[in-house]
């Protein structure tokens, strides 16, 4: 017990050791403070947006324009993934043209989008939701496949219906690997939604940090960067606290 | 053979509906173009050689990154694998600088590098850092304890050490996330270079469309896809290689 005590005070203490040599480096004039703010000021920056409540307005925008494409991306992945992972037609149909467009990286679609959508919030769900697809898909498709065989004798067995064996069968068995893709998910997702943000010129945090670069001002640059530090942190832990609740039946 | 012709099938019949449509114009060739079209800017963007030069510059940066990135990643990894200590103390540091996502250093490294090679590639490397320090410490971490009874009981120096017993028996783990990391290396590296860095397929791709070469888009679009193909393939080439 005193142990992890003093464990966690080291840990606490390293962590404010890595603050302080960074304002001391700052202070002593070793690096230039056009280009790497100090954490101090930083913070003043959030405080200050903290109080107006642009903090909240632009960190909602963003976590709106997130949540938007990662559950359509979701809903598709799910829907396209069970079709495949489950039906043998659907496989040797479709599955072809998905590992076509499997490597493509994500970001490359933003050109399309654009062209179809101008710089809208249409184009950056679009582009998030295509781009945290593929995970999803991937990851559920390969749990589909891999119900334990055992499990599948005793849906034919009990003569269950596709769907039956589909809701109350395959989607658990394979809930471990869609769990594994959702969190790839909506990392990347949240890498588009700063993308597309910068591209687009759409209000959120992705965009606060290009309007910093450009006017020069590196204290809202860093304090930008911690923002979305913790907003991904956050958003990380909540999707893991989810994931411990509906998976606690597994684990027991 | 049945299995063969569904593959295609669906690409196949997307490919001729696209076409005719566009040859008849039911729909707008300012915004799909057409797959024939499509195909003549390819051919001649290989011909005269953009698309290599585009290639090279994104693979170049790529392997810049990720060379970057394996130092590092590995070195630190070491460290922290073998300092459990170390490793609980840098934890909230570490997991707060890895929950900023890579592309948003991109302003940052702009402002401290201007355009070119080094700002793509230190966010390359950025991204590719945590899949390889990540499984460096996992793998340091599950070395045969006996393997380092025996280190100690011999004697050996700490880089004797490392270099004998504990990069031998964490290799094969590390490459799995070398593995990751190259697939993350693309992906930032033209995601960079379509947002700001003038150069490589990226800029290719917002080029094209911005000067409505639409075809000549398309055409980019479709040579990533195959890029990424190839790179995929390599990288489970390469695994089997060390599995085997």
């Amino acid at each position: 017990m005193i142990r992890a005590t003093c464990r966690a005070l080291a840990a606490i203490l390293f962590t404010l050791l890595v603050f302080v040599v960074w304002q001391a480096a700052i202070d002593s004039g070793l690096v230039n403070r056009i280009f790497v703010a100090a954490p101090l000021s930083a913070i003043d920056v959030i405080a200050e947006r903290a109080a107006n409540g642009t903090l909240w307005t632009t960190t909602a925008a963003t976590a709106q324009r997130l949540l938007a494409g990662w559950i359509a991306a979701v809903g598709i992945a799910m829907l396209l993934g069970t079709a495949v992972g489950n039906s043998r037609a659907a496989h040797q149909y479709l599955s072809p043209t998905l590992e076509f467009f499997r490597p493509l990286p994500a970001s490359a679609v933003i050109p399309v989008a654009v062209l179809f959508f101008g710089l809208t919030t249409k184009m950056s769900t679009f582009v998030i939701a295509f781009g945290a697809l593929w995970p999803v898909l991937l990851s559920a498709i390969h749990g589909f496949v891999s119900v334990p065989r055992e499990l599948r004798e005793v849906a034919s067995t009990l003569e269950m219906g596709r769907l039956r064996y589909i809701f109350t069968i395959a989607i658990p068995s394979a809930s471990v690997d869609i769990m594994a893709g959702l969190r790839i998910s909506l990392s990347l997702a949240l890498i588009l939604t700063v993308v597309t943000e910068m591209q687009a010129s759409l209000p959120g945090l992705g965009y606060e940090l290009f309007l910093a670069q450009r006017t020069y001002r590196s204290a809202d640059l860093y304090a930008g960067l911690m923002t979305l530090g913790v907003f991904g942190f956050l958003i990380n832990q909540a999707l893991l606290l989810t994931e411990r609740r509906l998976m606690r039946w597994k684990l027991a | 053979m049945l299995s063969s012709w569904r593959s295609i099938a669906v690409p196949a019949a997307v490919l001729l509906l696209w076409e005719f449509a566009a040859a008849f114009r039911f729909v707008d060739l300012e915004f799909i173009s057409r797959p024939s079209h499509i195909m003549i800017a390819a051919i001649s963007g290989l011909a005269d050689g953009s698309f290599l030069y585009a290639t090279w510059q994104t693979l170049e940066a790529c392997v810049f990154g990720l060379t970057i990135a394996l130092v590092v990643g590995v070195l630190t990894g070491i460290f922290l694998g073998l300092s459990p200590f170390a490793e609980f103390i840098s934890r909230p540091s570490l997991e707060g600088l890895r929950s900023i996502p890579s592309i948003a250093f991109a302003p940052l490294t702009l402002l401290l590098f201007g355009f070119g090679l080094p700002m793509e590639g230190l966010i390359i490397a950025y991204a590719c850092l945590w899949p390889i320090l990540i499984t460096t410490i996992a793998a340091v971490r599950n070395i045969e304890p006996r393997l380092l009874e025996i280190a100690a009981a011999l004697e050996m120096s700490p880089a004797t050490r490392v270099r004998k017993i504990v990069i031998p028996a964490m290799l094969p783990r590390v490459l799995v996330g070398l593995r990751t990391a190259a697939g993350f290396a693309l992906v930032v590296s033209v995601t960079v270079e379509i947002l700001i860095n003038p150069r490589g397929l990226g800029y290719g791709l917002i080029i094209a469309q911005q000067s409505l070469r639409i075809d000549v888009m398309y055409a980019y679009l479709v040579w990533l896809a195959v890029i990424g193909l190839i790179v995929n393939a390599l990288v489970r080439l390469a695994d089997r290689e060390v599995v085997v």
